[in-house]
């Protein structure tokens, strides 16, 4: 690739899903990001993070979000990567993620079996979808975009996602231009 | 100067003298280094950053993605603070400590400009894109054809056989395209097309006669030769991870090349840390004499001396280096007669892309990082002029698989994200722009850096010229994707300054005559024949093309000329 669509690519690789690239391909100046503040997660926090993590991600055949420790993936870039607006908007999501699970089971998330969470996060992953197709530029993401933003970055540039759930290779060696490939084979990582 | 330049500490002329200086380490640095101390002069290279030394100094060249904190992108805080270089695409975490920091180096835009920089030794020829594309006839005939900046004292053929010889031994792979726009060289394997932009490929040539489309030539040793080998360089692996110095010296550097090959003579001195302050001007020799410079730790300044200085500082800062060279000879920067040093600035024109999807073979993949794209050569104003604008432009466009861009959650959706997507097609432009007297560089009168130079004032835009360049290109640009049966086609301008292309040049012209131009025909200033400028700054125009292979034929040339002229006892 040409060396000005490094990053596009990443993104649409990623679904344009990936933070930074979106900055990038929405032309907004990195200086007029307010500066992020140290949060405070909690070592619960990581460990419901990686249950919404796994639940977006899960152990299939290979192993899901929680064992490549997206969690704290997660924590590391809210505090240092995030502006202040999108901080908040993660925090509060945190909270109302684990309102939605109550009213809807009576229970907290970290609670609920695995059938339940994902029956919940589908149908949150819905209305993040209809929000972010409908919201003015203006108007913050949903929360649980940010999630599984940072989900899907996290996990596919783990090693356990780049090496088992995708397939990577440090030293290529050589470049084929046009190899077979069937459905069902694994992408590559990078 | 400093509060201290009175206390000058020489540790005696004669130890601070040598046949040559060169200032600056990146790419024409370093090809001046190897051409004067191949050639037998004592050459005392100058270089403002810490020393990089190739394999040793590339800390993060073999991290996985997993192994950078943030995955390769950059805290908020920092790009904040780095507003400038965080635009850059090849920053961030695994290469920010080859970037110059904002905050640590200031200069004053005056219009927009992202002005990136890399001081340490080997400059940005550790990060540079690594095109090396030939310039064609039409490029340097440019000027005198279409009437602006001023008429190249050179023509192609004056530079081929020097494209030659640096072709040889930087290693340049490439196709033999046999295209009157884009003239082969000396080239390793070409790199393969993958099959989409085949495709691709034989639709756009299939419907334009005069449109072509080859492979990007790029300095990466697909096939080593015996020079190569002996400069310890190998093989390059198609990691696409160049920008953190190669550990396989698969690409071209100064640090993996030039700079260990001059060394090797013995006739090297490499001086890192120390800033140049100035070229020295002794009146009463009509020569320059030496360099002036400030340790960029201790503040303090010494003297170097030498018969012939190359200043290839990278161009912006050669253009700082001689504005701030005043002696009573001459009161507005060495050689500046005329007035125009500084001016004339130009760079290339990025603004535009336009992305597609294609509906290509599903069963098909590729394998490896290629470390280059296909490009089309300027198809546009070539023999004559035929548009409303001035010029033309190239494109490089690429073509790629993502991954399933699965809806939901769960097991499903990983599964089906783990697999290649359909294709994507992307392009860009490269546009030439018109060099001119206002867009301009010049010395703040009143605010220096933490060293005691002044700080360089950037005034440079784009002009009408330049917007219908790019509206030309997205026209055109969605039309070929179009007809090739590409969806999805979208249009983006960037808008972005001047600058970030890294494709700054001009400022101290080349030109035939003295009074519209800095330097002669063997990049000579006019007014100072001992003092060779060969970097960006030397640039007339600036092409369609990548400007680095140029600049090291252009220094290749021009050092061995020196080289020659020594020798008659004319310099």
């Amino acid at each position: 690739m040409n060396r000005r669509d490094a990053l596009s690519r990443v993104a649409l690789i990623l679904g344009g899903t990936v933070v930074g690239a979106h900055v990038f391909l929405e032309g907004c100046n990195p200086a007029e990001k307010k500066a992020a503040t140290p949060g405070t997660f909690s070592d619960s926090d990581i460990a419901y993070l990686d249950e919404i993590a796994d639940t977006i991600i899960p152990t299939t055949n290979t192993p899901g979000a929680k064992a490549a420790k997206v969690g704290a993936f997660m924590t590391v870039m809210v505090n240092d990567c995030y502006d202040e607006k999108d901080q908040k908007v993660f925090f509060d999501g945190m909270k109302q993620l684990d309102e939605a699970c109550n009213k809807q089971f009576g229970k907290s998330f970290m609670d609920v079996d695995a059938t339940q969470r994902k029956t919940l996060l589908t149908e949150i992953d819905k209305e993040a979808k209809d929000y972010m197709a409908k919201k003015k530029p203006e108007d913050s993401k949903h929360y649980f975009r940010l999630m599984k933003e940072l989900t899907l970055l996290g996990y596919f540039t783990s090693e356990i996602g780049a090496t088992q759930a995708l397939r990577y290779i440090a030293v290529p060696g050589k470049y084929e231009g046009c190899i077979p490939y069937k459905k069902g084979d694994r992408a590559w990582a990078t | 100067m400093p509060n201290d330049s009175v206390n000058i500490n020489n540790k005696g002329v004669a130890q601070n003298t040598y046949d040559a200086i060169v200032i600056g380490s990146g790419i024409s640095g370093g090809w001046a280094a190897k051409t004067l101390c191949e050639n037998g002069l004592k050459t005392l290279m100058v270089e403002r950053g810490r020393d990089v030394v190739h394999l040793k100094d590339y800390p993060t060249a073999s991290k996985n993605p997993w192994e950078l904190p943030h995955r390769g992108n950059m805290p908020l805080q920092i790009e904040k603070e780095n507003p400038v270089v965080s635009r850059c695409y090849a920053y961030g975490s695994a290469t920010d400590h080859f970037f110059v920091k904002d905050k640590e180096h200031p200069y004053i835009q005056e219009k927009p400009f992202d002005w990136i920089r890399g001081y340490q030794v080997g400059g940005k020829s550790l990060l540079w894109a690594r095109q090396t594309q030939r310039w064609s006839r039409f490029d340097f005939e440019g000027p005198a054809r279409d009437g602006f900046a001023t008429d190249w004292p050179i023509r192609y053929n004056d530079l081929a056989p020097w494209y030659s010889h640096v072709e040889t031994f930087a290693g340049i792979s490439g196709n033999y395209d046999g295209v009157e726009t884009l003239p082969d060289g000396e080239f390793l394997p070409p790199w393969e097309m993958n099959c989409v932009e085949k495709d691709i490929r034989e639709k756009i040539t299939a419907q334009h006669k005069n449109r072509f489309v080859v492979q990007g030539r790029c300095a990466h040793l697909t096939q080593p030769k015996p020079i190569h080998i002996e400069q310890g360089r190998t093989q390059c692996q198609a990691r696409s991870l160049c920008e953190r110095g190669c550990p396989y010296g698969g690409y071209f550097s100064s640090n993996a090349s030039t700079i260990p090959w001059a060394q090797k003579t013995g006739n090297l001195t490499l001086k890192t840390n120390s800033i140049v302050h100035s070229v020295i001007y002794d009146d009463s020799k009509n020569s320059a004499i030496g360099v002036r410079i400030i340790d960029a730790q201790s503040k303090t300044t010494s003297e170097f001396f030498a018969k012939i200085i190359f200043v290839n500082a990278a161009c912006l800062n050669t253009n700082l280096i001689l504005l701030n060279s005043v002696s009573s000879r001459f009161p507005n920067g060495l050689g500046n007669d005329n007035g125009l040093l500084g001016k004339y600035i130009a760079f290339h024109n990025y603004r535009g892309t336009v992305t597609a999807t294609y509906d290509g073979p599903l069963d098909k993949y590729y394998y490896g990082r290629r470390p280059t794209q296909p490009m089309m050569p300027n198809f546009r104003n070539v023999y004559r002029q035929e548009t409303d604008f001035q010029r033309g432009y190239m494109c490089f466009f690429g073509a790629g698989r993502g991954r399933v861009d699965a809806d939901g959650i769960g097991a499903e959706a990983k599964d089906a994200m783990t697999e290649a997507g359909g294709w994507y097609v992307s392009m860009m432009m490269q546009g030439e722009t018109i060099p001119k007297a206002t867009n301009h560089v010049r010395l703040s009168k009143d605010q220096q850096d933490d060293w005691g130079i002044p700080q360089l004032i950037t005034s440079v835009d784009y002009d009408d010229n330049d917007v219908r360049l790019m509206n030309d290109f997205l026209t055109q640009g969605s039309e070929m994707l179009d007809n090739a049966g590409c969806k999805d086609i979208r249009r983006h301008d960037s808008q972005q300054a001047p600058g970030l292309d890294i494709h700054e040049v001009g400022g101290c012209r080349m030109g035939k005559d003295p009074k519209t131009s800095l330097l002669n025909k063997w990049n000579q200033l006019h007014h100072c024949n001992n003092v060779f400028v060969t970097d960006g700054a030397c640039m007339t125009s600036t092409s369609t093309q990548n400007p680095s292979l140029t600049f090291m034929a252009l220094t290749a040339r021009a050092a061995s000329f020196a080289v020659e002229e020594l020798k008659k006892g004319n310099l």
